[in-house]
């Protein structure tokens, strides 16, 4: 620890704040999609209350687990990385607490606002008109941070890690500000500048690529970090990765046209998007490859490394999903699949066997480097946190699965009057045993990360346990 | 499209294709290492290494077959802004086609039953369950599946009928829709909350349920001035205008006085959509039939 001018610290203290909140708000978001799964199960849990009705608490689901977990998460890994592997410290800090500041106040607002109502109805970007514009301001600052200390940075190159955040951080920013356009009409109620198809166009060009650039660039940042980091191997090709993340950037940001297949989309954007789609299989795998190869000479750690274990079977999730994800989007199978809950665990294999999965690893990594001391406090708990989420997952999406796939042949079994066989009800008659095994599955991911609470609150109320604001490279 | 954005979007569409394939070669091309290595490229980040590693064969294939696949299909297919692609497929022919396929394979079944009158045809069990068949994709969203209605949505199963419930007049209903308009007030629109007040009394009393002779009486009177031309003047409707009978027991928006009230204030306004176009003549025959069975029970 020399005291000398020149000596190169890190800003920690950001770092743990967001790790700490990944915790919290997974905690939270996921709590509510256990409680709106088992709505759909037992309809009499929304009370009869506005307030806890499915239509207003799925919207606080889907912004809490990606924007308040997923964000924390990469906020928290992303400004780590970037001071580490640029050896150099964060351009502000205080650039840095007003970012945490900022989002936590966006997320408070989004738990406050959505359950009361306000929306602007757009998927994945419910929020009204004033909290966008304060996502805007935090997002600058974001950038700012990030790029700023890239331009610090001591090393002549910038890690492919950076890379994807980098691309995480812009792409975001612009599909945030295109989609969220709106004429505010009060202080709670906007209407978007777009209408009709163009309107459905822009949304899904921001809905798929929140997948695309939130739920999988930015993820694929923190797996090129941490999977070489807690494997101690070096990264299997870097020759790889510049083709993957090239190809991936480029061909992402086309594929939102398969969510409006045989809609009033004109055909040649919809045939656009399931072209780029199928190409985009490549490129994902780019990065499953890469992380699954960094692997090779060290698959032996598996068997004692829990948080290992965690990233390389988010890294089967992913390309699981990433392989799914191409099939869906070619219009004959998205036929059977589109309106089906086969879609909602198409995005449950990504969301908890990829995006959560990697950041619980992730944070496992971190917390005792955030504290000052060697491990967790208990490997065992971590290994058990690893089954229930395996397990968990698994429930979720196979009973989606089921269910997708019965109600598409469902809703188009006619009969020999050319009628339909089955009406929508009867559909949701024979979905009912599905919904009771997603909620179970939901429920045992959840108890995980509870699991993950208890781990680490032990962990850091250990004697030696210090939270660390500046650590000296 | 213009063929300005027309040529945009295909440059953008082939460049990201072929610019793919452009990155695979000339990163093949440079590779100095054919089979797996441990040799880094050098840069060291946080102890982090990279290794110079070929890219596998097995995916830069899968990456060249799936550009193939994408470009080939761009050429068959309309993808490529205003190209309408070798095949000529656009969805909306695909739809049309599959309307003429199940036009021409299920047309027969309903012709054989549109010669039969409506009346006969109620008594044919087969028909009646092809037609309940097509009440359950058609109707039962409002109606029910059981088709004894909801609120605002008349019970098909009673002999109580809005626009009559004879064949022909149900078969009518359903080619062309209905629109019941129940103006707010009546036909009179100065009304007052009191004299509101006193014709929902006059309504409850054909039912005993008022308890305020005095207002009965004077709703009586209002009524004979704002309500006569349609629900006639003994208050019992007249089904060419699809004016309701109130004074038996059915209410298509509620029984209570709260319900009556808001009626009297803010009117009704029923629709029954037109199913000419939508389901055609000879289905319309058949759901009629339906229809008429269940009030024949």
């Amino acid at each position: 620890m020399s005291k000398e001018i020149n000596q190169i610290t890190y800003n920690y203290k950001v770092v743990r704040q967001f790790a700490i909140m990944t915790i919290v708000w997974g905690i939270v978001g996921m709590a509510v999609g256990v409680l709106i799964a088992a709505q759909l199960v037992w309809p009499a849990l929304n009370f009869d209350t506005a307030w806890l009705s499915f239509g207003r608490l799925r919207p606080l689901h889907t912004n809490a687990v990606i924007f308040a977990f997923g964000g924390s998460a990469l906020f928290a890994t992303s400004l780590y990385v970037v001071q580490r592997t640029c050896q150099a410290r964060l351009l502000s800090d205080g650039l840095a607490s007003f970012m945490f500041w900022g989002w936590q106040l966006v997320i408070v607002l989004a738990a406050i606002t959505l359950p009361m109502g306000f929306t602007s109805s757009k998927e994945y970007a419910e929020l009204e008109w004033p909290i966008d514009i304060l996502i805007t301001i935090v997002w600058v600052a974001y950038a700012i941070l990030f790029f700023g200390t890239i331009t610090k940075r001591k090393t002549k190159h910038i890690y492919v890690a950076n890379w994807f955040f980098g691309a995480f951080i812009i792409t975001v920013a612009i599909l945030h500000v295109g989609n969220n356009l709106a004429i505010p009409v009060t202080l709670t109620k906007s209407y978007s500048i777009y209408a009709g198809t163009v309107d459905a166009m822009m949304q899904w060009w921001y809905g798929h690529n929140a997948v695309g650039f939130f739920l999988t660039a930015g993820f694929l940042g923190i797996m090129y970090y941490f999977v070489p980091k807690q494997a101690e191997r070096p990264v299997f090709s870097y020759r790889l990765s510049i083709v993957h993340f090239w190809a991936l950037i480029s061909l992402y940001v086309w594929a939102g046209a398969h969510h409006l297949h045989y809609s009033a989309l004109p055909d040649w954007a919809q045939s656009a998007g399931m072209v780029m789609s199928l190409i985009l299989l490549a490129p994902s795998w780019g990065g499953m490859i890469n992380g699954m190869m960094t692997l090779s000479g060290a698959w032996h750690k598996l068997r004692t490394d829990p948080i290992l274990r965690f990233l390389v079977v988010s890294l089967s999730f992913y390309g699981m999903s990433t392989f799914e994800g191409p099939m869906m989007s070619i219009k004959t199978v998205n036929a059977l699949s589109h309106n089906t809950d086969w879609t909602i665990g198409h995005v449950h294999s990504g969301a908890l066997g990829w995006v959560a999965m990697v950041s619980i690893g992730a944070i496992y990594h971190l917390i005792p480097r955030l504290f000052g001391i060697q491990a967790m406090y208990s490997t065992a708990m971590i290994n058990v946190h690893f089954w229930l989420a395996t397990a968990g997952t698994v429930l979720y999406i196979a009973a989606m699965w089921v269910n997708g796939i019965m109600q598409g042949l469902m809703w188009r079994a006619v009969n020999t009057d050319g009628t339909l066989t089955y009406s929508f009800v009867e559909s949701l008659e024979a979905s009912h045993m599905g919904y009771l095994v997603r909620f179970i599955g939901g429920a045992i991911f959840l108890s995980g990360m509870f699991v993950m609470a208890l781990n680490v609150w032990l962990t850091v109320k250990q004697k030696d346990a210090v939270a660390l604001d500046t650590v000296a490279a | 499209m213009t063929s300005f954005w027309s040529f945009w979007t295909s440059i953008i569409i082939l460049g990201t294709i072929f610019g793919s394939l452009w990155l695979l070669y000339i990163v093949r091309k440079s590779e100095p290492f054919k089979t797996e290595t441990d040799q880094s490229v050098g840069h060291e980040f946080d102890g982090i290494e990279e290794l110079d590693n070929p890219m596998p064969n097995w995916w830069v294939i899968m990456f060249v077959a799936t550009c193939i696949w994408g470009f080939g299909y761009a050429i068959l297919y309309p993808t490529l802004g205003n190209y309408e692609g070798l095949l000529g497929w656009t969805s909306t022919g695909q739809w049309e086609e599959e309307v003429a396929q199940a036009d021409e394979k299920y047309a027969p079944i309903f012709a054989k039953y549109a010669a039969t009158p409506i009346a006969a045809l109620a008594k044919d069990s087969e028909a009646m369950k092809v037609g309940q068949r097509l009440f359950a994709n058609n109707c039962a969203v409002c109606h029910g599946s059981s088709g004894r209605g909801a609120l605002g949505f008349p019970n098909l199963t009673d002999d109580d009928w809005l626009y009559g419930g004879e064949p022909e007049t149900i078969k009518q209903t359903l080619l062309l829709g209905r629109n019941g308009q129940m103006p707010a007030k009546g036909l009179k629109p100065d009304m007052t909350n009191s004299d509101v007040n006193d014709l929902t009394h006059y309504l409850l009393a054909f039912s005993n349920r008022s308890d305020d002779a005095a207002a009965v009486e004077r709703g009586g009177k209002m009524f004979q001035t704002a309500c006569v031309a349609c629900h006639g003047a003994d208050a019992k409707g007249v089904q060419a205008i699809g004016a309701p009978n109130l004074t038996d027991n059915i209410w298509l928006y509620g029984s209570s006085a709260a319900k009556i009230t808001q009626t009297l204030l803010h009117g009704r306004a029923g629709v029954m959509p037109a199913q000419e176009q939508a389901l055609g003549q000879e289905k319309v025959h058949l759901l009629a039939a339906y229809v008429y069975s269940l009030s024949q029970e």
